[in-house]
């Protein structure tokens, strides 16, 4: 933490940073809503940017953190906890005495439980707003950021947000910046202790690889055999659809108006 | 008139007989034409059921006589007692429940969507797993789209889809996106009824966001991404699920909690039963809060940067455009994706990644207009999951309309110039008034 960097105008915002994992290898790596998290407030014009971990420091996880440094920071604060710990109570005291405005973080982990409860566990402690899903932050201004969510299909909403305020982000935020090799030597991992709490929950449970899911049969529920053949063989069929023979164009279209009107598609 | 059949065995009898002077009278009486739907069967003065061979099946289109033994004629045969299919499902109704599953759908577009009803039918298994002690599925819905449909629900298909009791919450405050809204709404059923199951979508589609603060809210550490349910006598609540986690890398296999979002394909939808569905309120007011996230709405974007397996609403030209400026003015007039039918393609009038079908994209939109498409079978399949389909086309018997939910018939050219009119027209009225 750097509280002496926290001077007016600027806009303190955290980044939380986790230890990715390479779906294919399984090796570590930045994770990647996460390095978009990073990649978004670089965007930020003002911001004062600081990367916050909490895990346990070992090879694997120094070669990742070390992907964020090389994005262009000096320093990342990890907080130093065991494997299978409950994070929470170290970033949440971590995050109230720094203050930060803005904390981003990524949606899911890419690593344990990856329940993408930890921003939320987060906002209700610290009492703070959350919105989930960024696609990017449009403005800060007055302690109000405006955000720019997305949504399935492509779509976007806008929504603005009272600071302070936890935002995750989607993976239609900017693409993360390469990481640079001498930047992510140079940096520094700042590692400070924190309290720690096991995860009982999480210790019963028993893990294995995902199982490829049964894919879905098809069950045709017919009484007869006829109805039956029906259904395997017949063509898609809307059925009873309303078909509009013997109209001008201007009511064709009056229709056709009307029902694009009812779904809602005309903006 | 009475459901009682009155029997004249006169009748009956000049009926069988086609030779009596009177035969057709009677038939004509008896509300049949001859040969085609005289009685099949009837119980003779013995009590003996007696068959007419003769009447029974009906002329096919190639004139050829075709039996049908399905039982749907004989149902047509009786009339207004046939009932549709739906009604057909036995209802079942809980006066009592044991207990309460509250079900949180998505509602995209104001419609149940297939995850939802996958979750229903978990919540169904949940419920109705103890005959002894039912359980009842409440399900909570959110009314206002806004953006679909002025906030109408519109296929009202809960009861099919396994749902005792309807909550919906309807109210500016809780339109758009209103995570704290629709949680403060969800906490006060949740101290009211104090249900024994959550089940939320774990989609993006706002399930996800809302079971996740719900958990957090209530205090209850939930499985996410749980894909299957298993019964099992030594877990607290007499399940066990198997949930994905770490990416989709793992599966942890762990006692169900409380709180459960579940992935589409949890379980069966419900379609043997018919369920009652019945309005509940709550027993308090919302509690009025002060909104920290505001909605400005959405915003509009480029329709051709959507992909098209993703785009929300598709205008797709086939081979009967023929001005394809009018057509492309179109498409962004009314803000809509485009694609095209294979011919389109190959013609050189639309690029191959807009090419809707089976060696094209599957689409999933939830409007999809084709334009001069004929509907062959490799281009229905593309569009097999869209929701409404209209067509616009000259030739009433093309396969397209059957698969149309609206469809116009006329030159395509001048039904999209009407349409962007009016589109147009419209768009300047909201202008004036605003
Ligand atoms: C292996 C294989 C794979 C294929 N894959 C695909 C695929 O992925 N996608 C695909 O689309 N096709 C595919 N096809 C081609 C498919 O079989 C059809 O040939 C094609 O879909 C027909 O396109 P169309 O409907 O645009 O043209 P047409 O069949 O020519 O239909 C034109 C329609 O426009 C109407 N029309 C004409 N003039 C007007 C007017 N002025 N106003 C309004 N309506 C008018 C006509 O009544 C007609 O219904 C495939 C074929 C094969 C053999």
């Amino acid at each position: 933490m750097r509280p002496e960097s926290h001077h007016d105008g600027s806009l303190a915002v955290t980044v939380l940073v986790s230890v990715g994992r390479h779906p294919l290898t399984g090796r570590g790596r930045r994770a990647d809503q996460d390095a978009r998290g990073v990649e978004l407030a670089h965007t930020l014009t003002g911001a004062e940017v600081e990367l916050l971990h909490a895990g346990r420091l070992d090879e694997g996880s120094d070669a990742a953190l070390r992907g964020y440094l090389g994005m262009g920071f000096e320093s990342l604060s990890l907080l130093e906890q065991p494997a299978g710990a409950d994070v929470l109570p170290a970033l949440a005291e971590a995050l109230e005495a720094a203050g930060p405005q803005l904390v981003i973080a990524g949606e899911r982990a890419e690593q344990g439980e990856g329940s993408g409860l930890l921003p939320y566990l987060l906002a209700e402690r610290l009492g703070w707003p959350l919105v989930s899903g960024l696609a990017a932050v449009e403005e800060v201004a007055g302690g109000v950021a405006t955000l720019l969510q997305a949504l399935p299909r492509g779509q976007r909403r806008r929504l603005q947000v009272r600071l302070p305020a936890i935002v995750t982000v989607d993976a239609a935020a900017p693409a993360p910046r390469q990481s640079a090799y001498g930047p992510a030597r140079r940096g520094r991992l700042d590692v400070q202790a924190a309290p720690v709490m096991d995860d009982a929950d999480m210790a019963e449970w028993q893990a294995q690889p995902a199982r490829k899911r049964p894919k879905r049969l098809k069950i045709v529920k017919a009484a007869s055999a006829r109805d039956r053949f029906k259904a395997a063989a017949a063509k898609a069929e809307g059925g009873g659809g309303q078909v509009l023979t013997d109209v001008t164009p201007e009511e064709g279209a009056e229709a056709i108006f009307k029902l694009l009107k009812e779904e809602g598609v005309l903006r | 008139m009475s459901d009682i059949r009155r029997r004249d065995p006169r009748q009956e009898w000049i009926a069988r007989n086609r030779l009596h002077p009177q035969h057709l009278e009677v038939l004509a009486e008896l509300g049949r034409s001859a040969g085609q739907g005289a009685a099949s069967e009837w119980m003779g003065p013995q009590g003996l059921i007696r068959r007419n061979p003769h009447a029974v099946g009906f002329i096919g289109p190639n004139g050829v006589k075709r039996i049908d033994r399905s039982g749907a004629q004989q149902g047509q045969r009786t009339g207004g007692a046939r009932a549709s299919a739906a009604a057909s499902k036995p209802l079942v109704e809980i006066e009592a429940p044991a207990f309460l599953v509250a079900v949180v759908p998505d509602m995209a577009g104001g419609r149940l969507t297939g995850h939802d009803r996958d979750l229903l039918g978990l919540a169904r298994q949940l419920a109705d797993a103890d005959p002894a002690a039912r359980g009842a599925v409440l399900a909570v819905v959110f009314g206002g789209h806004n953006r679909e449909g002025d906030g109408e629900l519109k296929e009202h298909g809960f009861g099919e889809a396994g749902v005792d009791r309807l909550l919906h919450i309807t109210g500016s405050e809780v339109d758009g996106f209103a995570p704290e809204a629709r949680l403060g709404a969800l906490v006060a059923m949740d101290r009211a009824w104090n249900p024994r199951h959550w089940l939320l979508p774990d989609s993006k589609l706002g399930g996800a966001d809302l079971g996740r603060r719900l958990a957090a809210r209530l205090g209850e550490r939930p499985a996410t991404g749980v894909w299957q349910v298993e019964a099992d006598g030594e877990a607290p609540l007499g399940w066990r699920c198997a949930a994905r986690g770490a990416a989709g890398t793992l599966d942890f296999q762990r006692a169900m909690p409380r709180l459960v979002l579940a992935l589409a394909e949890c379980a069966e939808p419900v379609s043997e039963t018919r369920h009652a569905a019945e309005p509940l309120v709550l027993p308090e007011a919302l509690p009025a809060q002060l909104a920290r996230i505001q909605d400005l709405g959405q915003v509009a974007v480029d329709p051709a940067g959507v992909a098209l397996s993703e785009a929300e609403f598709i205008l797709s030209a086939g081979n009967g455009v023929r001005d394809w400026e009018a057509f492309h003015h179109a498409a962004e007039v009314l803000g809509a994706t485009e694609g095209a039918s294979r011919v389109a393609v190959d013609d050189g009038f639309m690029a191959r990644d807009r090419q809707v079908g089976a060696t094209g994209t599957w689409v999933t939109a939830r409007v999809y207009v084709a334009v001069g498409i004929s509907g062959a079978i490799q281009h229905l399949q593309g569009i097999q999951t869209c929701d409404k389909v209209v067509a616009i086309n000259m030739d009433p018997g093309c396969d397209m309309i059957k698969r149309a939910d609206l469809a116009v018939i006329g030159d395509s050219a001048k039904v999209l110039e009407a349409l962007v009119a009016l589109v147009e027209q419209s768009r300047e009225e909201k202008r004036n008034a605003a």
